[in-house]
């Protein structure tokens, strides 16, 4: 399959990346080749093989539910662009 | 044209963890802001989720509680969409392999039983809180939230009338508290209601298109949305409008649901299995250590009160209505050393007299200020007939005042029933006495006359004879 400007600029809004002409154009070329990549791989015949989630074969470690952090707020926020009263201040998300 | 709705409802509950579902902050609700966010909690460059064994318990156990399967290897997936209050850009959830698969929960409405197929249960982590007061034209960003294990419960489209989504989202409610992996505590968003409701013509197969509303924090709001949902479906397609898909939300204040995003604006989460994570896998002594873990469930103890105590299924429901309730039947039965008559007496006083009570100051059974314990005494007295039905209500409103214990209060009013007999004849002839006129209308068969003698001989023992007995004596003395 092979992806449109239309697809691109799609990809792009989702993941809130302005791009320009140009930059979807590159940017198509580039993602057309990992699909066809995946094209290739797809044709492998894989009857009889169990999906994985994830590339490693193993399972993933259970942390005892005990609260082990404790209230580091003043650092986090000295490096936040604007905070008051604790929170984080972000443009306005509804009107 | 008759309508059939139809009604599904997406339960997000939070777990009683501790700590968070990827990080080890507290989970504790109301600290001041973002001091319950650590680095995972705000993605930090760099940090990793490590998964709580806390929520991968609470899922078997609920799981096992439905009838469900368990999926011994379950995987976390990442829901990608951009919102301040969503640090990482991305939420962890589970999409194709939830912990939970196909289980089941019985309802019951206007007496007849129904059985509510649940699709899933999976976990993931709540988001942070946006305020959206003005911060100089900005929004504030509260992350103590964010990263909370959420156990989100989805049932098949099964309800018909919002009666019913009611009852299933309390029968639901009455489950997770029961065993202990929710507190249930609806003002502080533990358990969140979103309700998929549309209407087909009685008949058709196919289902009419859903809207979705959104958040739904209290049974009644949940009861009122959908009611006013429906209406307005019907009245657009009897306008000859199509229904579009789209989330709404209700508005308490308005009593209506209004548009909140249409499917075009629809999210396009693009999930993937999150990197970030292993698959877990669930051994079977982690799920058999769940299972020994598990309290007799309320559908068992419902059965087991019918059958033991001879209890109506009406009466057992209620008494199984909350874990708080159960225990208290039990413990006053258990105070009160009953056969099933006192089983029956205290199931009709606790879903009585009790109940209202109680409803009425808005307690629940936990904070009753009369005890099993107290309330057993009671029935002690009732049972062995000192007290007419309608003394021990006077014994039982002193007991809610905090006059002490029922048998101090029978003697410090002296509201002993009166089962002297002969006292009870003298008082019986007296009133006669002096009452020829309603004797002779008795004699001349007017049935009223004898119930204005009953009411006299009440009267005369100050309502501490024992009724039956003023019938029988009375009969007795008219006759002769």
């Amino acid at each position: 399959m092979a992806l449109s400007q239309q697809d691109i600029q799609h990809i792009a809004r989702l993941a809130r990346i302005r791009v320009t002409e140009a930059e979807a154009e590159a940017a198509r070329g580039q993602l057309n080749s990992i699909f066809g990549l995946i094209e290739q791989m797809q044709a492998v015949d894989t009857k009889g093989v169990e999906p994985m989630a994830h590339a490693l074969d193993v399972f993933q470690r259970l942390r005892a539910d005990r609260v082990s952090e404790s209230d580091q707020r003043d650092k986090f926020q000295a490096v936040a662009p604007a905070v008051e009263n604790g929170l984080y201040l972000v443009p306005k998300v509804i009107e | 044209m008759k309508w059939e709705t139809v009604i599904g409802l997406e339960v997000h509950t939070q777990l009683t963890t501790q700590s968070k579902i990827f990080s080890g902050s507290s989970t504790a609700f109301g600290a001041a802001p973002n001091t319950q966010a650590s680095a995972v909690d705000i993605a930090l460059p760099g940090v990793l989720p490590v998964l709580n064994k806390g929520a991968i318990e609470r899922g078997i156990k609920f799981g096992l509680a439905i009838g469900a399967t368990v999926n011994r290897v379950n995987v976390f997936d990442r829901k990608n969409y951009f919102y301040p209050d969503l640090p990482k850009g991305y939420q962890i959830s589970q999409l194709a392999k939830p912990i939970v698969e196909h289980g089941a929960l019985k309802i019951h409405v206007d007496g007849e039983e129904k059985t509510i197929r649940i699709t899933r249960a999976h976990l993931e982590e709540d988001a942070g809180k946006s305020l959206h007061e003005d911060f100089h034209g900005m929004t504030g960003i509260d992350l103590n939230r964010a990263g909370t294990p959420l156990l989100e419960i989805v049932s098949e489209p099964d309800m018909r009338s919002a009666r019913e989504a009611v009852a299933y989202a309390k029968a639901l409610h009455n489950l997770v508290t029961w065993i202990g992996i929710c507190d249930g505590n609806m003002q502080e968003g533990s358990f969140r209601v979103d309700a998929n409701v549309s209407v087909r013509p009685l008949g058709q197969a196919e289902f009419g298109t859903r809207r979705e509303i959104k958040n739904l924090n209290s049974f009644r709001f949940l009861e009122q949305a959908i009611d006013f949902e429906v209406r307005w479906q019907i009245e657009q397609i009897e306008d000859g409008h199509k229904i579009q898909q789209a989330t709404v939300l209700f508005d308490p204040d308005t009593g209506e649901t209004r548009m909140m995003r249409s499917k075009e604006e629809a999210h396009d989460y693009r999930y993937f299995p999150d990197p970030d994570l292993l698959p877990v896998k669930l051994d079977e002594a982690l799920i058999e250590e769940m299972r020994a873990e598990l309290p007799e469930l309320p559908q068992q103890k419902e059965a087991r009160y019918q059958q033991d105590y001879g209890l109506s299924a009406y009466d057992a429901g209620l008494l199984t209505q909350s874990l708080a309730q159960a225990n208290y039947f039990e413990a006053a039965l258990k105070a009160l050393g009953a056969d099933a008559a006192g089983a029956k007496l205290a199931a009709n006083w606790m879903n009585g007299e009790l109940a209202s009570s109680l409803n009425k100051a808005e307690l629940d059974f936990t904070q009753s200020p009369i005890s099993p314990a107290a309330l057993a005494g009671l029935l002690k007295r009732i049972a062995d007939n000192t007290l007419s039905n309608k003394l021990a209500k006077e014994v039982f409103a002193a007991m809610w005042a905090g006059e002490g214990e029922a048998d101090a209060i029978i003697e410090a009013r002296g509201l002993k029933q009166m089962s002297d007999t002969g006292e009870i004849e003298r008082i019986v002839d007296d009133v006669l006495a002096a009452n020829q006129k309603s004797v002779e209308e008795f004699r001349a068969g007017k049935d009223k006359a004898f119930n204005a003698l009953v009411g006299q001989v009440m009267k005369a023992t100050k309502g501490k004879a024992n009724p039956a007995q003023v019938n029988e004596i009375l009969k007795r003395k008219l006759a002769g």
